[in-house]
């Protein structure tokens, strides 16, 4: 039982990551229908730059505590930069695009964003300075850290702050409205723009503070560690309910869930004729489920012409 | 009026370059007697593949950097093969440590007509390719793809300058028996070289008399190994034996820390790595990994290897440099003992070479495999790779290592007679000074007392 329960955990973990990610993704889906494939490598130049900055302020001999700061900040101040170049240089040309035109733009975007950070951080893992305090707990017979605590709970304010945001301000209502319908919120002195910047913009910052957790988490990182993870993420929104925030959240935690219990039984459940190296299948596996029987998602509402 | 001039500029130019380009013309038959007093060139293209891109990039460099030394010291030395002056070129390849680019880019070589190919770094790129080289008669050197399939296709141009999976598997399972554990957890990566170590090592480990109570997979490119170890942690092991990659292998040992695993951690060639050790952390301390072969310390021309290398490349060696480095070597050797170049004519010299390399004395047996290739186990301690023994069917290195101890052995005594007998020689000498003095002081004495005796008897008179 006590196994049970820390999968439960580990599930519990993996999954607000994705949730976090995950929000990107959805974010930008809502108001302008467009799968970002790029986010994943936001997420990981978020990590990167992370690791540049504060290990780089830690040698001067700064605090931990205040290099890992500076480090999320810069992480942060860089993923919105370039969420704002990626929506003005690759996506805006393409507004009035075919769909299919900036859905390859984006996965061009990520080539370009994993060779990009080959050539600045080269092709060696990564080494994530231990930012935050790592204490032990034991509970139930189960292990988790401080680190996995914060995770959960830095995920679970931001998509707090998110919600407020979307449904508390004006830009909010803006990017609500413009979701709605494009043409005629433009009409209604909304400026589409600026909306869809400041949704890229936002859903960048989001990436840049889940590069962080996973740096924190795992302490390395790679130019490649954004493909799988935003493949996962993308499944979560669409499990969630692409273009729902609440949807995202949940849908990624269930998914990170999903895929413990999954690696962690199946081979038991089967006699050991499918194994934990189907691990990274179960993503997969729930996607073409979720898009053959529900494919609005968990939260979806009304599928249009655009889902 | 300015375009005009510079149009001028230009005609006049191009005269004088047209003029010079005649000159030239003219001049070349009078130079060309004058040159063949030297001796013709050939350049001898040898290929090279291993990862460059990918989490297994830092290994692939390592390799390629490995072959750069040896095909830079060949250059140097000037060989001399059929009469004719050798320089040997690389021709490096990227495979990402993808069984389908490994294919590709070895059709390119064999297209490229290369006289040999080093490589490549994965069994599983390896394997595949090793047909095509294999069709197009190239022989193939690799320096660490150990999955015994390798060299069990029956092509006659497959070598490899390590001990293959099979040895080492075997040797690191009758390990862990010896380590006073009762069961292991199986762990591997699903490539060609992880699934096939671990294959080996399951069977050594259960022949040894250890229980094998989970079998556990993930991937290359995997970060995230909580849910297989907390699976793991339910079956209660004592160790955990990974057949994989440092990328991986560091992370998992990590993982295994804060899910509290107390189980011993045990891999083989690919987590014996100053990279394991990197992203491992504290996690890392006390595990053991494998290397097939002596550490470089022990063999006669390691620590002189590693100085060259670190020298030249400003970095680590990371794993596999010095069996690459041996490669190439044994390549260029068999290109010497046979005078040709000819991929054909000197593949039969390939399979008898007889080399005393930087990591062991390679010979191959009737399959292109290493004979008698030993295999050495380490334990992370202190952020450093401890030796710990060396295991196995290393007859030859073992021997070899004895001999160079021996001489060791018999160098200190050497030494030690010499400072004894020096020491004895300086004691002698200086009784003899104090003996000396002494007698010119007794001397200077008896001169004085004899001067001062005549004195008074002159005074006397």
């Amino acid at each position: 039982m006590d196994i049970f329960l820390q999968q439960i955990i580990n599930g519990l973990v993996q999954g607000s990551i994705y949730a976090l990610v995950a929000l990107g993704y959805t974010m930008v889906y809502g108001i302008m229908g467009l799968i970002n494939f790029a986010h994943g490598e936001v997420v990981m130049i978020g990590t990167l730059v992370t690791i540049t900055v504060s290990g780089m302020l830690i040698k001067v001999g700064m605090p931990v505590a205040l290099a890992g700061l500076a480090g999320l900040i810069a992480a942060v101040a860089v993923c919105m930069a370039l969420g704002w170049g990626l929506e003005r240089i690759a996506y805006r040309p393409l507004r009035n695009a075919p769909r299919l035109a900036p859905l390859i733009t984006a996965i061009g975007m990520s080539i370009v964003l994993q060779n990009l950070a080959m050539m600045i951080w080269g092709r060696n893992y990564l080494v994530f300075p231990p930012l935050l305090p790592k204490i032990d707990f034991e509970f139930a017979g189960a292990n988790f850290t401080s680190v996995q605590v914060i995770i959960v709970l830095v995920s679970a304010l931001t998509m707090g702050g998110l919600l407020l945001l979307v449904y508390r301000t004006k830009l909010g209502m803006a990017m609500r409205a413009t979701s709605q319908n494009m043409p005629v919120a433009s009409l209604m002195g909304v400026n589409i723009n600026r909306v869809i910047a400041a949704a890229f913009v936002i859903g960048s910052a989001l990436g840049a503070l889940a590069g962080v957790m996973v740096g924190t988490y795992y302490e390395n990182a790679h130019y490649q560690m954004g493909f799988m993870l935003g493949l996962k993420a993308f499944t979560a929104a669409v499990l969630g309910g692409i273009g729902n925030l609440a949807g995202a959240m949940l849908g990624g935690v269930l998914l990170g869930i999903i895929e413990a219990l999954g690696a962690g039984y199946i081979g038991d459940l089967t006699g050991g004729f499918l194994g934990s190296h189907y691990q990274d299948i179960f993503a997969f596996v729930v996607l073409i489920i979720v898009l053959m029987f529900k494919p609005s998602g968990l939260f979806g509402e009304k599928t249009g012409d655009r889902a | 009026m300015q375009a005009k001039l510079s149009v001028v500029a230009l005609s006049v130019a191009a005269v004088f370059a047209l003029g010079a380009c005649g000159e030239k013309e003219e001049a070349k038959p009078v130079a060309v007697p004058a040159v063949p007093a030297a001796k013709p060139e050939v350049v001898v293209k040898l290929g090279h593949v291993a990862p460059m891109t990918g989490p297994q990039a830092h290994l692939g460099k390592d390799n390629e950097n490995g072959a750069k030394l040896a095909i830079d010291e060949l250059n140097a030395q000037g060989m001399e093969i059929g009469g004719a002056k050798i320089k040997f070129e690389l021709l490096a390849e990227d495979d990402a440590a993808d069984p389908k680019q490994g294919a590709i880019v070895a059709q390119k070589l064999v297209d490229a007509k290369v006289n040999g190919v080093i490589g490549h770094l994965n069994s599983g790129t390896t394997i595949p390719a090793s047909k095509l080289y294999f069709d197009g008669g190239i022989p193939q050197v690799s320096g660490s793809a150990t999955n015994p399939k390798y060299t069990q296709q029956g092509f006659n141009t497959a070598f490899r300058v390590m001990a293959n999976d099979v040895q080492q598997g075997k040797a690191l399972g009758e390990f862990a028996a010896k380590q006073g554990v009762k069961t292991v957890a199986v762990v591997d990566d699903r490539t060609a070289y992880g699934q096939g170590l671990a294959d080996e090592f399951r069977k050594a480990a259960e022949a040894s008399g250890l229980k094998v109570v989970a079998n556990e997979y993930t991937n290359d490119k995997a970060t995230d190994f909580k849910a297989i170890l907390t699976k793991i942690k339910g079956k209660k092991a004592d160790l955990v034996f990974y057949g994989g990659m440092d990328a991986q292998g560091g992370p998992m040992a990590k993982q295994m820390k804060e899910l509290g695993i107390k189980a011993k951690f045990l891999g083989g060639d690919g987590v014996c790595t100053p990279e394991f050790m990197k992203l491992g952390g504290d996690a890392a301390e006390g595990h053991f990994c494998s290397l097939p072969g002596m550490p470089l310390e022990k063999l006669a021309k390691g620590p002189e290897f590693r100085e060259k290398f670190t020298k030249k490349f400003g970095a680590e060696i990371q794993l596999y440099a010095p069996y690459v480095y041996d490669a190439v070597m044994v390549v260029a050797d068999s290109m010497k003992r046979a005078d040709s170049v000819e991929p054909a004519k000197y593949l039969p010299a390939l399979g008898q070479t007889k080399l005393d390399g930087v990591t062991a004395l390679i010979e191959f047996d009737q399959f292109g495999d290493l004979k008698g290739g030993a295999i050495s186990v380490y334990q992370y301690k202190g952020g450093k790779l401890e030796y710990v023994e060396t295991l196995g069917g290393g007859a030859v290195a073992t021997a070899q290592a004895e001999v160079k101890e021996a001489v060791a052995e018999v160098k200190d005594a050497a030494k030690a007679v010499a400072g004894a007998a020096a020491e004895a020689g300086k004691d002698a000498l200086k009784a003899g000074a104090e003996a000396g003095k002494d007698a010119v002081k007794a001397g200077a004495t008896a001169v004085k007392n004899a001067a001062e005796a005549t004195k008074a008897a002159v005074e006397k008179k």
